[in-house]
C-alpha cells in the first residue's frame, strides 16, 4: 500500500491579521504551520501503512521554507518527503497547482492519495477534487471514516445531515475531515530523525515533465481583480419585551427582509 | 554569538507545547486537587521520547540535546509542574547515571526500558538524617556470596511509590566515610523491598513522593552502579545535571504565573479601567519578564553547557538558585494581581504558587547552590 499526502504549508491564522489598507494578510512574524486538515490525512496514512503494509509519501507545493512543515510530518512517521518548488509555481491558482501536484504524482507509485480538506488561508477545497481529476481516479470527499479491502476503499462521507457510504477502486484520492482521527504528535526521536537523518527530495517544474504554459501565474485562469476585508457587521439589534412579543417582532423583520414569505 | 534555537529545538518546543496544552493541562487541577500520579500521560510522554531524550537511540533515548530537554521540561512545568518533575527525575536522575556509570548489560537491562518510558525510575540519596549532608548515610549494604544485602530508608522519594527501578545509595564501608557510599539499581520486585509513607504535600501534588524501605533487600552484585566506592561522587554529578532539570521546571511555572497575570490583567476591572492601567501592575509584570528572561538565560546556559560537554556544575547551581527564587517572586505576585481571586482553587496561580517552593528545596536547597557556586570561587 503506497500512500501519498499532499500537505500544504498555511500561516497560523488563529493569530493572523489583514493589512487594513491593501486587505492582504499581514504574513510578518505569523509562523508557519502544517495545515490542520492535512494532520489528519497524514494520521490516516500512517494508521493505514500500520496496517496493510507499504509506504507514505508527503508532497508539498511551495517555497523552500515549506521544509519544515514536511520534516514535521516526517517526525510524526512519514517514510519519504518531497518539496515541489520552483519559480515556475509561483502565482498559481488552484487549478494550476493541482496540475503541478497531478504532474509530480505521476513520477510515484501510489495505490491512495490523501488531501485534507481544505487549506486553512486559501479555503477553497478545490484541490483534491481537481487532483483526482488531473489524475483521472475516482474521489471520495469529507471522509469521516475509511475502511480498506481487496483492491477497493469504503469511505464514509460527511454530509450536513448525515453521511453516505461510497465505495471505490484503487488507486482513489480522497480528501478528509478532522473528525476522522486524532492525528499523533511528532517524537523526540522522530524529530531527531527529521532534521539529521532524512532527506527531503525537492522537484522542479522540469523534473516532473510539466508543461510551463500551464504553470504559476500563467498557467492560472483565475484573476483577482480586488482583495478586500469584509465590513464589520455593526452592533446587532436586541429585541424587547415578552417571549410572544418578540416573536412577533421576530417574525415582521423576516418578512420585511423577504427572509420570511 | 547566536541566541535563537535550531529548527530541531523549535518543532520540539512547539510539539512539547501542543501536547502541555492538549493532554495536560485539562488533568493539571485535578491531580493536584486529589494528589493522584498522572499515569496515562506519564504514558504517552513516554512513547513520545520525553523520558529519555537525550540518551542515544541505540539505548532507547531519542539522542535529543540538553537545551531541547529543559525547554521539554519547562514547557510541561508550565502547565504542571507535577509532571515536570516526573518527567526530569527520570530524564536527569535515572537515565543519566545508567548512561554514565552504568556498565553494557545494565544499560540493555534497565536504560533501554527506562529511556522508552515502559518502566519508570526514581533517585533514592535522602535520608531522615541525611538531607543536606548526604554523606551521612544509615543505609547499609553488606556483601553475602554474590548479593548486595541492603538494610536502611529512603525518604521523600519522587516518583517513588509508582517506579519500576531505583537508583539508590548505600554505605558498602562506613568505616572510609563519603568513599564508602556505593550506588546501586534495585528494583521494586526484589525480596526485602517495601514502600512506607506516602507523603501529603503543599505543592507538586500530582507526584508521588515515597519513602522506600529495605529490610535485608537483595541485590545483586551485578547491580551495584559504578565501583564501590564511588556512590558520592555518582550522587553528586547527577544531581549536577538534575539540577538543570528543576531549574526549567521553576522557569515553566513563573512563566505560567506571568501569562495568567497578563491576561488577568487586561479582563479584569477595578476603578472603571483595567488592572493594567494601573501603574503598579505594571510594574509587577515588568519584573517578572525581565526575571524570567534573565532565568530563561541561565537555564539554557547551563544546559548548553552540558550539551557542549563543557563544566556545568556552577552554571546548573546559578540557574537553579536563580529560576527558583524569581519563581517565588513570579507566582507570588501573581496573586497579588489577581487579588483575592489569586488565593481562591479557581484560578491556577493558586497551585503555581505552592508549586513553585520546592523548586528552592529539592536536589540542593538554595543554601546548598551557593555553597557550590562560592565554593568554586574561593578553592
Ligand atoms: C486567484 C488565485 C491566485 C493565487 N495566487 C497565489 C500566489 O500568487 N501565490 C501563492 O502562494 N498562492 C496563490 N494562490 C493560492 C493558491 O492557489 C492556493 O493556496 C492553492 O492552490 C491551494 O488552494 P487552497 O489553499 O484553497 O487549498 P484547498 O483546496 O482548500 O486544499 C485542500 C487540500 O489540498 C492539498 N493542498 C493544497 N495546496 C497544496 C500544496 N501547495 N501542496 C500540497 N498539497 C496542497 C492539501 O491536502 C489541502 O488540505 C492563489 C489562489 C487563487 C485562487
Ligand atoms: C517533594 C520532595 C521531593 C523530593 N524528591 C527527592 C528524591 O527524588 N530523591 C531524593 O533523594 N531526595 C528527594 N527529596 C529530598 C530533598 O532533596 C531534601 O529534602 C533536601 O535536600 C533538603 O534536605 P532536608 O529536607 O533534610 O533538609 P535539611 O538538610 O535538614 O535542611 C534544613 C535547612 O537547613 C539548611 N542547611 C542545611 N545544612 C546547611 C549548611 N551547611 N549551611 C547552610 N544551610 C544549611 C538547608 O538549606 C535548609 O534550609 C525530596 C524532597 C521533597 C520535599
Amino acid at each position: 500500500m503506497n500512500i501519498i499526502v499532499c500537505i500544504k504549508q498555511v500561516p497560523d491564522t488563529t493569530d493572523v491579521k489583514i493589512d487594513p489598507k491593501t486587505g492582504t494578510l499581514i504574513r510578518d512574524g505569523v509562523p508557519s504551520i502544517v495545515n490542520p486538515d492535512d494532520k489528519h490525512a497524514v494520521e490516516e496514512a500512517l494508521r493505514l501503512k500500520e496496517k496493510f503494509g507499504g509506504k507514505v509519501t508527503a508532497l508539498c507545493m511551495g517555497p523552500p521554507q515549506a521544509d519544515d512543515a514536511l520534516r514535521e510530518v516526517s517526525a510524526m512517521g512519514v517514510d519519504d518527503l518531497i518539496l515541489l518548488s520552483d519559480r515556475a509555481f509561483a502565482g498559481a491558482d488552484t487549478w494550476a497547482t493541482s496540475y503541478a501536484l497531478g504532474m509530480a504524482i505521476g513520477k510515484i507509485e501510489y495505490d491512495l492519495v490523501i488531501c485534507g480538506r481544505e487549506a486553512i488561508d486559501g479555503d477553497t477545497a478545490q484541490i483534491g477534487p481537481q487532483l483526482a481529476g488531473c489524475l483521472d481516479i475516482p474521489q471520495i470527499t469529507y471522509v469521516k471514516n475509511v475502511e480498506m479491502g481487496d483492491g477497493k476503499i469504503l469511505c464514509e462521507r460527511a454530509l450536513e445531515d448525515g453521511y453516505e457510504k461510497i465505495e471505490a477502486s484503487l488507486p482513489a484520492l480522497i480528501t478528509v475531515i478532522s473528525d476522522l482521527n486524532k492525528p499523533r504528535y511528532p517524537s523526540v526521536g522522530g524529530i531527531v530523525e527529521a532534521y539529521r537523518e532524512k532527506e527531503v527530495k525537492v522537484w522542479n517544474a522540469e523534473f516532473i515533465g510539466a508543461d510551463q504554459e500551464l504553470l504559476g501565474l500563467k498557467g492560472s485562469p483565475t484573476e483577482v481583480r480586488k482583495t478586500f476585508a469584509p465590513e464589520p457587521k455593526g452592533d446587532g439589534e436586541i429585541l424587547q419585551g415578552s417571549t410572544d412579543e418578540m416573536a412577533k417582532q421576530l417574525v415582521t423583520k423576516l418578512v420585511d427582509k423577504n427572509i420570511l414569505r | 554569538m547566536e541566541f535563537g534555537l535550531n529548527k530541531e529545538q523549535e518543532m520540539m518546543r512547539n510539539t512539547i507545547r501542543e501536547f502541555a496544552l492538549n493532554e495536560i493541562e485539562p488533568i493539571a487541577a485535578e491531580i493536584d486537587e486529589n494528589a493522584t500520579f498522572p499515569v496515562d500521560t506519564v504514558k504517552k510522554l513516554g512513547e513520545l521520547g520525553f523520558m529519555g531524550m537525550t540518551v542515544a537511540k541505540e539505548y532507547g533515548g531519542a539522542g535529543m540535546d540538553d537545551v531541547s530537554y529543559a525547554i521539554a521540561v519547562e514547557e510541561i512545568s508550565r502547565v504542571c509542574a507535577s509532571h515536570g518533575v516526573t518527567v526530569s527525575v527520570n530524564n536527569s536522575l535515572v537515565c543519566w547515571p545508567i548512561n554514565k556509570y552504568g556498565t553494557e548489560e545494565q544499560k540493555q537491562k534497565y536504560l533501554i526500558p527506562l529511556a522508552r518510558g515502559q518502566k519508570l525510575g526514581c533517585f533514592g540519596l535522602t535520608e531522615p538524617n541525611a538531607g543536606t549532608d548526604a554523606s551521612g548515610q544509615a543505609t547499609i549494604a553488606e556483601k553475602k556470596g554474590d548479593k548486595w544485602v541492603i538494610n536502611g530508608s529512603k525518604i521523600f522519594i519522587t516518583n517513588g511509590a509508582n517506579a519500576d527501578v531505583a537508583v539508590i545509595f548505600a554505605m558498602t564501608d562506613k568505616s572510609k566515610g563519603t568513599r564508602g557510599i556505593s550506588a546501586f539499581i534495585i528494583e521494586n520486585t526484589f525480596p526485602g523491598f517495601s514502600l512506607g509513607t506516602i507523603e501529603k504535600k503543599m505543592g507538586i501534588r500530582g507526584s508521588c513522593t515515597a519513602e522506600l524501605v529495605f529490610e535485608n533487600m537483595e541485590v545483586p552484585e551485578e547491580n551495584m552502579l559504578g565501583k564501590e566506592g564511588r556512590g558520592f561522587g555518582i550522587a553528586m554529578s547527577t544531581l549536577d545535571g538534575g539540577r538543570i532539570g528543576i531549574a526549567a521546571q521553576a522557569l515553566g511555572i513563573a512563566q505560567a504565573a506571568m501569562d495568567a497575570s497578563v491576561q488577568y490583567a487586561k479582563e479584569r476591572e477595578q476603578f472603571r479601567k483595567p488592572l493594567a492601567k494601573f501603574q503598579a501592575i505594571q510594574w509587577f509584570l515588568a519584573d517578572m519578564a525581565t526575571e524570567i528572561d534573565a532565568a530563561r538565560m541561565l537555564v539554557y546556559k547551563a544546559a548548553f553547557d552540558k550539551w557542549q560537554k563543557k563544566p556545568y556544575t556552577v552554571s546548573a547551581a546559578m540557574a537553579k538558585l536563580f529560576a527558583s527564587d524569581i519563581c517565588m517572586n513570579a507566582t507570588r505576585n501573581a496573586i497579588q494581581i489577581h487579588g483575592g481571586y489569586g488565593y481562591i482553587k479557581d484560578y491556577a496561580v493558586e497551585r503555581f504558587y505552592r508549586d513553585a517552593k520546592i523548586t528552592e528545596i529539592y536536589e540542593g536547597t538554595s543554601e546548598v547552590q551557593k555553597m557550590v557556586i562560592s565554593g568554586a570561587l574561593l578553592k
